[in-house]
């Protein structure tokens, strides 16, 4: 009884092909919310260091003075807590796998954001005058 | 009288997943005596906890584990919401129960992978983590994490699942079932396996239980015990009964663990039919002050959590009771007496964590 069973899923397979794919050659499978790394976008980073707070793995370094961002993919466990706790959004999580690598960097990002002038308020002597 | 000698098992052995040393004390190829140790892979995690704070460490308790780690999260958060008095939604319990089941799955369909290529049966193997494979998917579909899916925060869950993905995932059901039922055909049918699984390895039922068995080593050997009868999570509300096998061998491990496969299809079909509405998380301020054990049963067995607090946002201590460590014991029992070319098998029939089981 299991030789039959067996034997009629090996044809199956036969037919079928293999059931893996030949990564990284064909793109890996992924949904719209597979963690798979995270990017930043440094126009809209203030700079505020909670994802650095919040990474449970210290994979993100930020440097408030310096204006750098900087994230070690060695350390990234690809949790989701910085991308949460961001309240500018400026943090994304991909669906992609960063690709292998044969050395250790961390990858640093110089934030450009710029703070936007405050819009001076009208002077009320002069706007009632 | 033969000569003893003793052979090395491991750290490294292509049976073990993970690193676990067996001295094995032979006599011509017969095992008479073992020496168990463990400490390979120590990485202080249960430190860690006071160094992150209480709803961080979450991402970390998950990590304790590669394969059970939405149970180890979950009995986390579960001991964290006890000591905090939180109440957590009705949809969050459910939905925390199909992710446990849909672990026990994806775990137990690998270890069957792993069990059929111990014992040499390649296209079992294949065929087993085939079918890991739909559940992997599910997994990522609905979490985002094929095998760390980071969903159990304190307080709730950080996902919902829509209806119609839960009404998707209701209709492949029956398909994987019976997809199931025939990998059962093999393992239980197969006169090469019966062969090389039967009276292999036995522990008798009291053995089992006064040596502090956990799991399916406890059930396989006749005890009635699953730490899901406790309740927790939204277990209460769904029917469950334990499987269990009176055999006590390799091959009544293994048939509790494909009889488990069928139980927890059941339970993500009941859970998804009872799911009520509502909310999936309740905002929790605060930190932990006091102490709490968490049972939680996982794919290997029953773990314990410990986690104590002081009121402050770190937590002074935790500490995680993993079955494998209590499957030890009944390992070191079940040995003696088989042939070495055996041991691989029966090593493998607890199914061993390593990584849980030294953090």
């Amino acid at each position: 009884m299991g030789f039959c069973t067996m034997a009629k899923i090996v044809i199956r397979n036969l037919v079928h092909g293999p059931a893996t794919r030949r990564y990284p050659a064909v793109p890996q499978r992924a949904c719209p919310i597979t963690r798979g790394h995270v990017t930043l976008d440094p126009a809209q980073c203030i700079s505020c260091g909670l994802c650095m707070r919040r990474c449970p793995a210290q994979a993100i370094q930020v440097d408030k003075a310096e204006k750098v961002w900087e994230i070690d993919r060695f350390r990234c466990i690809a949790c989701d807590a910085c991308v949460e706790a961001c309240p500018v959004k400026c943090l994304t999580m991909e669906t992609t796998y960063i690709a292998p690598v044969t050395e250790q960097t961390v990858e640093r990002h110089a934030i450009t954001y710029v703070k936007p002038e405050k819009k001076k308020k009208p002077e009320t002597g002069q706007a009632e005058g | 009288m033969p000569e003893r000698i003793v052979v090395p098992f491991g750290p490294q052995h292509p049976v073990l997943p993970e690193p676990i040393h067996l001295d094995l004390v032979l006599e011509d190829e017969t095992v008479v005596d073992v020496v168990p140790s463990i400490g390979y892979i120590h990485r202080g995690l249960e430190k860690l906890v006071t160094k992150r704070e209480y709803p961080e460490f979450v991402h970390v308790a998950e990590r304790i584990c590669g394969i059970c780690s939405f149970m180890h999260g979950m009995a986390y958060v579960q001991g964290i919401e006890a000591i905090m008095d939180v109440e957590v939604p009705d949809r969050a319990r459910y939905l925390r129960t199909i992710w446990a089941e849909c672990s026990r799955l994806h775990s137990h369909l690998l270890w069957l992978g792993l069990f059929a290529d111990a014992m040499g049966f390649e296209n079992l193997f294949m065929r087993s983590w085939q079918l890991r494979e739909s559940v992997l998917d599910v997994l990522e579909d609905t979490t985002g994490g094929r095998v760390i899916q980071g969903t159990c925060k304190v307080g709730g869950v950080r996902r919902d699942i829509k209806g119609e993905k839960l009404s998707d995932i209701q209709k492949t059901l029956p398909e994987f079932e019976q997809q199931c039922r025939d990998l059962t055909d093999v393992f239980l049918n197969d006169e090469s396996v019966k062969y090389r699984l039967g009276g292999l390895g036995v522990i008798g039922k009291s053995e089992a239980y006064d040596l502090g068995a956990a799991g399916p080593t406890l059930r396989g050997s006749g005890v009635d015990w699953d730490a899901r009868c406790l309740g927790y999570a939204a277990y209460a509300d769904l029917d469950f009964k334990p499987v269990s096998h009176p055999a006590g061998d390799c091959y009544a491990r293994c048939a509790v663990r494909l009889g488990e496969l069928f139980t927890s299809i059941d339970l993500i079909n009941q859970a998804v039919e009872k799911m009520p509405e509502g909310p999936i998380d309740v905002k929790v301020t605060g930190a932990p002050d006091g102490e709490y054990f968490c049972r939680v049963e996982q794919p290997r067995g029953e773990v314990v959590h410990y986690l104590k607090g002081d009121g402050t946002k770190h937590l002074t201590r935790a500490r995680v009771r993993t079955p494998t460590l209590a499957n030890i014991p009944p390992l070191v029992k079940m040995l003696p007496g088989c042939q070495l070319a055996d041991v691989p098998v029966i090593v493998l029939s607890i199914d061993p964590c390593i990584s849980c089981t030294e953090r």
